[in-house]
């Protein structure tokens, strides 16, 4: 029997999958140092032609230094950035076919937003004419057409970014560099702009290098995400494999809530993983190429969402625990709920109830006592090392 | 609350108006009205003196523009005004070509030297503006430290007899005046964020274009900050030119102390004054007017 695909979407654009395609960008055990701290280190990635690609990670984790070195701001200590083929250590960043979006937007302040994005095309020497019309052609693929003789502090926050957008598009670079391209946007407009930025880049057909901390951003737009861990990348997938498949327990912990139960694997019986826990007695999993031998110390994890919260016991013999309900935070489409397994000082267990009608039958209460379970499939067995 | 808050805003705008209404515009009154007298030997020596209130038709009928006619007859105080212009023009250039490389390395250098070297920027005010002066002058006389360096390294054979010239003034100005310039200029090269400079070459810009497009735009308000506070006192500068000048070079400064001291001709050296203010206050407008129109941009 064939294997469910992970999550619910189906992508048809994989190029990554495909051995002989090539690369767009290539870092090649790239390290980078500032004095004694490695910012990268022995970093290897490849960026395909039309991707949206994100690298995620806390801030300090090295994701920005990588994006710089590529713009050519920073200068690699070893290792090789290789552009369509061409090596570019020793190309300053005036002369490298990338952009950037800067995070503060960096639009020149003595300069209208016209001047602003017809800055680079200047640089290139392009023909007046051809200036104006490509200018003309930005600021309406930006939405900024009443805006061209406007300076950068007579704008709104959305229509900087948007200049600083158009102005990093408007030489058509080979990758378009978006250093945490919403981080100063509000709420709302953030998550408008995200599926504009999703249209414009599947629309231009051009290579997306994002940089970001906030993973919902990266989740929604990345074709594919790198996840970053002190210089070096923990996983590089598709969002609902770094998601439903993480490759770490740190990387499982920083996209999205998770509950992790510490155990041992007691059995292996083909893909089914029998593993006992000393909070919620035993687990069991469906695995795939297990590596792992009978007895190994691991961590299984569980999403919140993926837990069925009851206040009757359910006919299962495994994945099952009884607690009390701890603290309930409503938040409109779920409720989160915590679970206290084994009473005072026992651990917590995040549950996220999804709220599908408007009416519940038996609502949960704080200090219920209840029951949490969940699918064979549910649970991620994870290495036990760190 | 209306009320209490005018009184407020009173209480905050009396203090400085007092100030600039005593030791500015009644003095500025004061030497406004003898440069309206004729001079006298008397003691004060002009004429007419003030009657009483009882007689102000007299007194105000007794004054005259006859010092400002003899200005604009007698070509040595045009002369001196533009020749005043001229140097300080000059002095402000060349402090602005020194200033800036100055201020910029400033602004490049590690933060923690930064303070340490704003520091060595004001230092010379720590010792007193005449003696450094009358240092340059034990530097630039013949046979002074300068034509000694020079000689022993055996680049200049002859003494170089700089004091006493033009070139000396503006050494002297440009050396005092430097902190004037690398203050305002650093202050704004400071301000300018770096990802702007990073923009214009992320977008293609050479190195010598990112200066000349970015970073000299954007230094502006300080530039020009400096090169009124470089120009305007150097205009009227006495002390400089007096001691490293000498008698061939012709400022309005000196012009305005041999009326007063040596001529104690007090109604023409007061015209020469007012003059002088007028001729200053016109750069000060247009400053004001950049500083207005670079504050909406």
């Amino acid at each position: 029997m064939a294997k469910k695909s992970l999550g619910n979407i189906r992508r048809s654009f994989a190029p990554w999958t495909d051995p002989a395609a090539k690369p767009l960008v290539t870092f090649e055990r790239v390290t980078k140092r500032f004095g004694a701290v490695s910012a990268v280190e022995d970093l290897s990635l490849a960026i395909h032609a039309g991707e949206f690609f994100a690298l995620l990670g806390p801030s300090g984790c090295g994701k920005t230094t990588l994006m710089r070195m590529l713009a050519g701001f920073e200068t690699p200590d070893s290792g090789r950035i290789l552009l369509d083929g061409v090596d570019l250590a020793g190309i300053p960043p005036h002369r490298r076919p990338t952009n950037m979006m800067f995070q503060s937007y960096a639009l020149f302040p003595h300069m209208s937003v016209e001047a602003n994005i017809a800055f680079g095309l200047r640089q290139e020497g392009m023909a007046k004419a051809d200036i104006a019309a490509r200018v003309a052609e930005m600021l309406a693929l930006a939405r900024l057409e009443g805006f061209a003789k406007r300076r950068p502090d007579q704008l709104s926050g959305g229509q900087r970014q948007r200049v600083a957008l158009a102005r990093a598009l408007a030489k058509r670079p080979k990758v378009l560099l978006l250093d945490e391209p919403l981080g100063a946007l509000d709420r709302k407009l953030r998550e408008e702009t995200q599926y504009e930025l999703m249209d414009l880049q599947s629309e231009l057909g051009m290579t997306f290098l994002m940089v970001t901390h906030d993973q919902d951003e990266a989740m929604v737009m990345a074709d594919r995400i790198a996840v970053m861990e002190r210089g070096r990348i923990a996983q590089v997938a598709p969002p609902e494999e770094i998601y439903e498949k993480p490759a770490s327990r740190y990387v499982a912990e920083f996209v999205g809530d998770i509950n992790i139960f510490e155990g041992a694997i007691a059995a292996i019986a083909g893909d089914i993983i029998t593993v006992e826990s000393p909070v919620c007695g035993t687990i069991l999993l469906d695995e795939e190429d297990v590596s792992l031998p009978a007895g190994a110390r691991v961590f299984v994890a569980v999403r919140p969402e993926k837990i069925v919260i009851s206040h009757d016991e359910p006919a299962l013999s495994a994945n099952k625990v009884s607690g009390e309900v701890w603290d309930i935070g409503y938040l409109g489409d779920y409720t989160m709920v915590q679970v206290k397994i084994g009473g005072e000082g026992g651990p917590l267990i995040k549950v996220a109830l999804a709220n599908h009608a408007r009416r519940a039958e038996r609502p949960i209460a704080w200090e219920d006592q209840v029951w949490l379970s969940w699918e064979i499939e549910a649970g991620i067995l994870l290495g036990g090392e760190a | 609350m209306n009320a209490r808050h005018k009184l407020r805003r009173l209480a905050v705008l009396a203090p400085p108006m007092l100030w600039l209404g005593l030791f500015f515009f009644v003095p500025f009154l004061v030497v406004l009205r003898i440069s309206l007298s004729d001079s006298a030997p008397a003691i004060p020596p002009y004429a007419p003196h003030w009657p009483g209130l009882g007689e102000i038709g007299t007194f105000i009928r007794a004054l005259d523009i006859e010092n400002y006619i003899t200005l604009l007859s007698d070509d040595l105080y045009l002369g001196a005004y533009l020749s005043s212009l001229r140097i300080a023009a000059t002095a402000t250039l060349l402090t602005l070509l020194l200033g800036f490389p100055l201020a910029y390395a400033m602004t490049r250098a590690p933060k923690v030297w930064q303070p340490a070297l704003l520091v060595l920027v004001i230092l010379p005010f720590w010792t007193s503006f005449l003696i450094r002066v009358y240092a340059w002058m034990a530097i630039l006389r013949p046979e002074g430290v300068l034509d000694q360096v020079l000689g022993q390294l055996g680049i200049t054979s002859a003494p170089l007899n700089l004091l006493n010239t033009e070139a000396a003034v503006l050494i002297g100005i440009v050396y005092s005046y430097l902190p004037f310039m690398v203050l305002p200029v650093y202050a704004s090269l400071e301000r300018i964020d770096p990802a702007l400079t990073e923009a214009a070459a992320d977008l293609g810009a050479t190195p010598l274009k990112r200066f000349f497009l970015i970073t000299v735009p954007l230094a502006m308000p300080g530039i020009m900050a400096g090169a009124f506070l470089v120009l305007i006192p150097a205009i009227g500068e006495f002390v400089i030119p007096d001691l490293l000048g000498g008698s061939d070079t012709l400022m309005i400064g000196k012009v305005l102390w041999t009326e007063f001291f040596a001529n104690r001709d007090w109604p023409l050296a007061s015209a020469v004054a007012i003059v002088m203010l007028l001729i200053l206050v016109g750069p000060l407008l247009l400053f004001q007017r950049l500083a207005d129109t670079g504050r909406r941009a």
